[in-house]
């Protein structure tokens, strides 16, 4: 037996307190006996019982009502009540008072065996999933947000500050910093923990679709609404909804985010029924939303609501000292995933990584430990393994644009020009690449 | 520990190879001295006419008190039905490494159970129940094994599907607790 189950006896009968010690004894329970309920009570103030065996029927306080004042006391302690004459009433009022089960004296053996074997058996099982939960919230806890530097302690000391209260939050930071794990920390963190974490991504779907997806939509609302659908908020009740990439999101969505925020209800679309839903909002950007706001392309009132606390995810080059740890998370990570031995990175490739400047992040650092780990020899990653060179290091790229924009210039420059070689390369229509072209006003060198 | 014997009690009439051969059995799983000897009680004082059996935590307390100084174990032999007041009926009960067990072969017989009569089942049952509450005033708790003679029975074919043997782990347990 992993732990001693223990036994909390109560009755007025001497014999039956006996008979049951000497029963339970001799299963190796811990037993103790209370000859009525006040001293049972007392008992449980300073002792803690699994089971707890009581007679409905004892002079004084009765079972029933030991039952309910246990419950207060002490809402994991499994109760079982005995009685001499089984009443339904007073079996459905036990039950409905929290009790376990309900016997009737004289039992069976057999009959006692199995009660106790299946009120074990919760007492295990109930055991387990507290165990199960924890570890689940040390999973999705912050372990994924690595980083002794001062930038990420400010962070976890934020998602500490903001995972208990309901307020909104909004994340921002570059792409790839880890806006993500930033959300599903606080998430974890939070008394919604049990609950749904739904993540949108905003920016991945048209206006109609983003609508349908939030708010959900009735059979026939529109082609193609061939069922009733639930909504994310819908979906997130009594949890939390992220909404990555909120910058991109229309002025009309603005305005019914804005309602959904304020009423916590909506409509689904092609419904007329209102329907609640009680969750949290966690925001995430790579766009500075007070500027779009002095702009007006974004709206102030739902700025206002959804920035509540602001946590700012610094990148990867503002924290350099944390890349040491990084790669060798990652590492380990997919060392494991691939089911391979440890490898080791030697010196000069950590020094080329700390030097590097990471326009994608930690996202672009975890993707050259995998691919590393990938085409390395095995046993450790060399400058060679890493596809620095093919990367273009510059300080003065910032955003996904400016990233793009370098990137068909350097392909149109490779291709002297020619769009249709360049478009096939970049594996985009020539039409695409024109637009490119014209976006960010790319010309040929002299 | 200088006396190591125990003493078998038999209440009512029992053949004498039977308890000869309860008192082999014992002997052989002990390495203790074993006697039997007839014991003398007023088992009217412990009937119950409500529920007509004999209440086995009197009688454990009543043999205790009587018989527990004459040796290191003693066990009270019944052949009456014996109840606990929780219970409808027990085969038989001990103190937890106490001094004092008792066992009844009421329940035991084939033809309770609608059965053909088969004196080697009642013997071998016997044995395995004495055996059994005996491990317990020796201190063994129940045990999972399924052939320890120590698993808890509350049927009879539960007492048949075990062997009247203590398992390595009871027998390494006992000898702990003698120590």
């Amino acid at each position: 037996m992993a732990k001693k189950i223990s036994i909390l006896i109560v009755d007025d009968e001497e014999s039956v307190r006996d008979s049951l010690y000497n029963w339970f004894i001799e299963d190796g329970y811990r037993v103790e006996c209370a000859e009525n309920a006040k001293r049972a009570l007392s008992m449980l103030e300073s002792d803690c019982f699994d089971i707890i065996l009581a007679d409905i029927k004892m002079p004084g306080m009765d079972g029933l009502e030991m039952l309910r004042r246990i419950k207060l006391l002490k809402t994991d302690s499994i109760v079982i009540v005995i009685t001499a004459f089984a009443t339904v009433d007073t079996a459905v009022q036990a039950l409905k008072d929290g009790a376990f089960d309900y016997i009737t004296k004289p039992f069976d053996p057999d009959d006692l065996s199995h009660l106790i074997r299946n009120a074990s058996k919760q007492i295990s099982l109930t055991e387990e999933n507290e165990n199960l939960k924890k570890r689940v919230v040390s999973l999705e806890n912050v372990e994924d947000l690595i980083g002794n530097s001062e930038a990420m302690k400010k962070i976890l000391k934020d998602i500490e500050s903001v995972a208990q209260s309901n307020s909104s939050v909004v994340i921002t930071g570059e792409s790839g910093t880890g806006k993500e794990l930033v959300a599903r920390a606080i998430h974890s963190n939070s008394p919604r923990k049990f609950f749904p974490l739904v993540s949108v991504h905003c920016g991945a779907l048209t206006e109609s679709l983003l609508e349908s997806e939030l708010f959900g939509h009735e059979k026939g609302a529109f082609t193609g609404a061939m069922y009733n659908r639930k909504g994310r908020f819908e979906m997130a009740d009594n949890g939390t909804i992220f909404l990555d990439e909120i910058a991109t999101i229309s002025t009309k969505m603005q305005i019914d985010l804005l309602r959904v925020l304020e009423s916590k209800s909506f409509v689904r679309v092609g419904g007329n029924k209102e329907i609640s839903s009680d969750f949290r909002v966690i925001c995430a950007t790579n766009r500075d939303l007070k500027s779009m706001v002095e702009k007006g392309i974004f709206r102030e009132d739902l700025y206002y609501r959804l920035n509540v606390v602001n946590i700012y995810v610094p990148p990867l080059r503002e924290r350099i000292e944390d890349i040491p740890l990084l790669v060798d998370y990652f590492i380990k990570k997919y060392c494991i995933s691939m089911n391979r031995p440890p490898v080791a990175i030697d010196s000069a490739a950590l020094k080329r990584l700390e030097e590097f400047n990471f326009p994608g992040n930690v996202r672009e650092l975890e993707n050259m430990i995998e691919r590393a780990i990938v085409v390395g020899n095995g046993k450790k990653i060399s400058l060679k393994d890493l596809p620095l060179e093919k990367t273009i290091i510059s300080s003065s790229i910032e955003s996904l644009d400016d990233l793009e924009k370098t990137h068909i210039l350097q392909i149109l420059n490779k291709y002297n020009w020619n769009i249709s070689r360049a478009a096939k390369a970049l594996k985009v229509d020539r039409v695409t690449l024109y637009n490119k072209i014209s976006k960010y006003g790319l010309k040929p060198a002299d | 520990m200088d006396l190591q014997n125990i003493t078998l009690i038999s209440f009512g009439y029992f053949e004498e190879d039977f308890l000869k051969n309860i008192a082999e059995a014992v002997k052989h799983e002990f390495r203790f001295s074993v006697n039997t000897k007839e014991g003398h009680l007023d088992l009217s004082e412990f009937y119950d006419p409500g529920r007509r059996q004999y209440n086995g935590t009197k009688l454990l307390k009543e043999v205790d008190s009587i018989y527990s100084s004459d040796s290191d174990k003693s066990l009270g032999l019944f052949s009456v039905d014996l109840f606990i007041p929780i219970l409808t009926y027990i085969f038989g009960q001990a103190f937890l490494n106490g001094r004092t067990g008792i066992a009844s072969l009421y329940r035991l017989s084939n033809e309770r159970y609608g059965m053909n009569t088969d004196d080697k089942f009642i013997l071998d049952r016997f044995k395995k129940e004495v055996i059994h509450e005996l491990g317990h005033t020796f201190g063994l708790i129940h045990c999972h094994i399924p052939t320890c003679v120590m698993r808890s029975s509350t049927y009879v074919e539960d007492i048949d599907q075990k062997s009247a043997n203590i398992c390595i782990k009871c027998r390494n347990e006992m000898n702990s607790i003698l120590i």
